[in-house]
């Protein structure tokens, strides 16, 4: 095989050589033929007769000796690509136009699929990825307490999965967080990984320098036996020097040695998160708090690496098996009653894991599919456009390709160098496409916000453009010259395209090409108002209150020590001396800010009631003047006040839909609600005295959702962490400086960090905002590409026609019914478009159904606006060349032929 | 030798023949060519133009290797020899050649 393409190689770069040898061997032979005739005793000349005659034709030989060299079809090939190259460089226009929107079409495909490269399908930078497993509990319905991450376990359960499980050959648990740098004052939050002992073993990971931990250095009550830093960290904080091992770094106030350097690439196994400081596990009691006591802190993923012969079916089968165990020695004492039977009955399973884990992947995948689907279908427009071009040239080329097929080019030659054409195009496309799709996916990345990914174009990206040329090349190339080839060389000839008017037959693929165009863009156009309305609509949602003018203070405070009454003045003082700051028109302390994404929640019923009638409510503990710092309407009773404390009566403000279904009343003021007991407080009751109209809780596509608010001035175990919100007449950056001197008077050593309220409603809303941004963008360029397909084919038609327009008006056709004869042709094909379009794009929406908000996905109005909207685009394109049909003079139309 | 008494070659059999010819030393075409009509007694036709073609294919396969030497008559000639894996092929067309022969030979006699 390889002597073989080693020849062919060799006869088509020594080309000359090979010839002239060829044409020496053959002369020799004649001679030596020549010599024996004349031996015989023939004349000279009737000796070369003879000889000729034995050998037979000399070129015809010379090209079969070709053919069996192996070169001619190379040597087609390159032949192809220069003409190629040369017919393409003679229609400059044309090539720009044809690969500039291939580029961008297949660029903005590629960019997408770029970053769901990076989210979705790379493979973690460690050893053997593919023998990664995570450990998940397949039910989560028994889980009580605070959830930290998705799919997450206690680090009781962690200890005993550790101890039972036979599956694996390196098993490890491990968390992300945040670590304050800073030792006081503002905060500085490095992103934090919390690994279990067999991390870094087990991924195989080798520090670049000092060490990294092992399972020597997690046990309980290791204090905090040192930090490890991610490379990058290394690199910005210490310059990438030696020294850094050994400094000391401060996490949450605790000093911390660095004793090594992860290597670079390594990030962590979060998705869109790069880690800089890792700690052990065993350092969260006392980085963090006692968490690894607490069996209702749910915060580790567990992962393992498969034994060698162990199927991951087989390892799912034996966590199923001691499920039963790992519960049942796990359980939390005091866990809600309710609940234990739900978690004694949890099962382990295993999952593949060797892409990591990831909250982006959750909250992007499906956008990101889609944009790929609707940036695939801009591509299938610029297609349509390029071979509506390519038809047009090859009418224009039907003599030239009608001599060579006369002159005996075989079919498939012709075809062949048509379609290379198109390969060249598809090609200079695809490159350029790779080059803009670079800056196009981190232009993306930086939509997504503050994420981390890594946006190296790796084979997948390159082998996804590379098909991409592909097939937008057979896309494009052919059914033009399929088409060109096929008609006869004779009738083409001949006819020189003289007719009066020309069969429907052209205007037939052309026609479905633009009906194509049509309806895709319908359906593009209406997504992209469907998305640009569900961002409006979310923007608009009545969320009930007003978060515009409002900063978000974080606080920290360094006292763990404090008694509850000591905390609950600290914050009251706090909050009189903010609300002394200048500019400060209310300020009000709450444990869950609405639209962050957290939520707390429990069961609730009527006190004298059933527990059976229990149902699940959000929580949320707040200060006195919360409503009023919302502007969100107190609608019956009283707001919490100073006399509230943990002495007095146990008090709860409830909102209207809390008052509605779970209350049954209108005003429930005086009412009493039984709350189930948590794994940290006993069943409690509380007397609501006021009713709070309704606001979103969790995100801002939730629904009104009961809420039951409590004070803080009630709280028994009052955490150390205060979200303030400080409502303000001048804008809240303004605020900033004098709030900060206000937290550092009150408290030197705390901690803080601000963020205005509107940012985080905007940052909730990423996703919507990318698919409104993007998809809007694709639509009007849909729209736009269309609208040139559309020109481009009336054109062609006006042209084609010049004759029969010609006589027409000569008979008597006014100007007037000339456009109109054009427009009703292009009314035709934009019905036929925009009726194959809804149907499309009725069946697209039930698909993107959940992605929408306040909207249905055949919402009427929607489809009406967008399909005028492309009317009138199809419209003003066919107007262009129509006027100019009417424009013609009959006698230069008819003279003309 | 009157044409009417030669026979066609069978389809396939030059490359056995050209094989065949060149086992033990090194030809060049025209020799090839000369050794084939003088050994079959001109009995066998076969179209000077053809050879080269198949020898060139032989070439491509990797069974016979070719070099510029002086012939007899000094002058520049190309000769052909056979390599391993072409020794290799001969053994195996000879092989299927015989067998072939043999069958239609039976078949021939009793049937």
């Amino acid at each position: 095989m390889f002597s073989d393409l080693l020849f062919r190689l060799r006869a088509i770069f020594r080309r000359t050589k090979m010839e002239s040898d060829l044409d020496e061997e053959l002369r020799f032979h004649l001679e030596r033929e020549v010599a024996r005739y004349m031996g015989d005793g023939l004349s000279r000349v009737e000796a070369e007769r003879r000889a000729r005659l034995e050998f037979g034709g000399v070129e015809q030989l010379k090209e079969e000796s070709r053919d069996s060299r192996g070169v001619t079809s190379f040597d087609n090939a390159f032949r192809d690509l220069c003409y190629s190259v040369r017919v393409l460089r003679r229609s400059p226009g044309f090539t720009a136009v044809a690969i500039l929107s291939l580029a961008l079409g297949i660029g903005a495909n590629t960019a997408i699929f770029q970053l769901l490269d990076a989210i979705r399908l790379r493979m973690l930078p460690v050893r053997a990825p593919q023998e990664l497993t995570k450990i998940y509990i397949t039910d989560m319905s028994g889980v009580r307490g605070s959830v930290n991450r998705d799919n997450s376990v206690t680090y009781p359960i962690w200890e005993q999965i550790r101890g039972r499980q036979r599956a694996f050959s390196g098993m490890f648990a491990w968390s992300d967080g945040m670590l304050n740098l800073s030792p006081t004052g503002e905060v500085r939050m490095a992103q934090s990984l919390w690994v279990s002992g067999g991390f870094f073993p087990a991924l195989g990971i080798r520090p670049v320098l000092g060490r990294l931990f092992t399972p020597a250095d997690d046990y309980r009550g290791c204090g905090v036996p040192g930090a490890v830093i991610s490379y990058s960290f290394w690199q910005s904080e210490y310059g990438g020097g030696a020294a850094a091992i050994g400094r000391k770094l401060s996490l949450n106030g605790r000093s911390a040695e660095i004793i090594g350097v992860t290597p670079p690439g390594f990030t962590g196994l979060e998705v869109g998160r790069a880690f800089q400081v890792a700690v052990p596990v065993c350092s969260v009691d006392a980085l963090w708090f006692k968490a690894l006591d607490s069996g209702t802190f749910w915060w580790l993923t567990v992962m393992g690496r498969l034994k060698p012969g162990w199927s991951l079916e087989r390892a799912a089968a034996q966590l199923n098996a001691i499920s039963a165990s790992v519960f049942q020695a796990s359980l939390p004492p005091g866990y809600p009653a309710v609940s234990v039977p739900k978690y004694l009955n949890m099962q382990l399973t295993a999952l593949p894991a060797g892409t990591g884990v990831s909250e982006l992947r959750d909250r992007y995948s499906d956008p990101l599919w889609m944009l790929l689907a609707i940036a695939g279908l801009v591509l299938l427009i610029a297609c349509a456009n390029l071979a509506n071009l390519m038809l047009a040239r090859a009418s224009g080329r039907d003599r030239e390709i009608a001599v060579r097929l006369a002159i005996g080019a075989s079919r498939r030659r012709v075809l062949a160098q048509l379609m290379t054409e198109s390969l060249v195009i598809a090609t200079a496309g695809a490159g350029l496409a790779l080059f803009i799709s670079c800056r196009l996916s981190n232009a993306l990345l930086a939509l997504l916000g503050s994420a981390y990914l890594d946006l190296s174009v790796d084979w997948r990206v390159f082998a996804f453009a590379c098909s991409l040329a592909i097939l937008t090349c057979l896309l494009f190339g052919l059914a033009p010259a399929l088409r060109a080839t096929t008609s006869s060389p004779g009738s083409v000839l001949k006819s020189s395209g003289r007719g009066i008017t020309t069969g429907r037959e052209t205007f037939g693929i052309r026609g479905l090409l633009v009906v194509t165009q049509i309806a895709l863009s319908l359906v593009l156009l209406i997504g992209a108002l469907l998305f640009a309305g569900t961002l409006r609509n979310l923007l608009h949602a009545q969320t009930g209150f007003r978060q515009d003018g409002i900063l978000i203070a974080n606080l920290g405070f360094a006292r763990p020590d404090a008694s509850q009454v000591r905390v609950l003045s600290f914050q009251r003082g706090l909050l009189t001396r903010i609300r002394a700051v200048h500019g400060v028109v209310s300020v009000a302390d709450t444990s869950v800010i609405p639209i962050s994404g957290n939520a707390w929640s429990n069961r609730a019923w009527m006190d004298g009631v059933d527990s059976t009638g229990a149902r699940d409510v959000l929580f949320s503990r707040i200060s006195p003047d919360y409503f009023r710092t919302l502007e969100t309407p107190l609608l019956e009773g009283r707001d919490f006040n100073d006399r509230d404390t943990p002495a007095s009566q146990k008090v709860a403000i409830v909102n209207e839909a809390f008052a509605r279904r779970v209350a049954n009343i209108t005003n429930p003021v005086g009412q009493r609600i039984r709350v189930e007991a948590t794994p940290s407080t006993p069943e409690m009751v509380y007397e609501i005295v006021g009713v709070a109209a309704n606001t979103k809780y969790r995100t801002l596509r939730d629904n009104f959702e009961p809420v039951f608010y409590l004070p803080l001035s009630q709280d028994t175990n009052p955490s150390l962490g205060d979200q303030l919100l400080i409502r303000s007449n001048p804008p809240p950056s303004e605020l900033v400086a004098s709030v900060r001197r206000a937290i550092a008077e009150a408290d030197p050593n705390a901690r803080f960090s601000f963020q205005e309220y509107k940012d985080l409603v905007d940052e909730s809303l990423l996703p919507e905002r990318l698919m409104a941004t993007l998809s809007s963008a694709f639509g009007v360029l849909a729209a736009l590409l269309s609208a040139i397909g559309i020109y481009g084919v009336i054109s062609y038609l006006v042209a084609r026609r010049r004759n029969e327009i010609g006589i027409r008006m000569a008979l008597g056709a006014n100007r007037r019914e000339i456009v109109f004869m054009i427009l009703r042709e292009t009314g035709r094909v934009l019905m036929t478009g925009l009726a194959v379009g809804t149907l499309l794009s009725l069946v697209a929406a039930s698909f993107a159904g959940t992605m929408f908000f306040g909207l249905k996905p055949y919402d009427a109005v929607t489809l009406f606006s967008a399909a005028a909207l492309l009317a009138l685009v199809a419209m003003a394109a066919a107007y262009l060349p129509a006027r100019r049909a009417a424009g013609l003079d009959p006698m230069a139309a008819l003279r003309d032929e | 030798m009157p044409p009417s008494s030669r026979i066609e070659l069978p389809q396939g059999t030059l490359d056995l023949l050209i094989l065949r010819t060149i086992r033990l030393d090194p030809q060049h075409g025209w020799a090839i060519s000369q050794r084939i009509q003088q050994i079959s007694d001109d009995v066998l036709q076969v179209q000077q133009g053809s050879l080269y073609p198949a020898l060139h294919r032989l070439e491509r396969r990797g069974w016979i290797r070719s070099s510029w030497d002086v012939s007899d008559n000094n002058r520049r000639a190309k000769y052909y020899q056979l390599t391993a894996a072409g020794r290799k092929q001969l053994e195996k067309e000879t092989d299927t050649w015989r067998r072939l022969v043999t069958a239609v030979g039976q078949i021939l006699e009793t049937a």
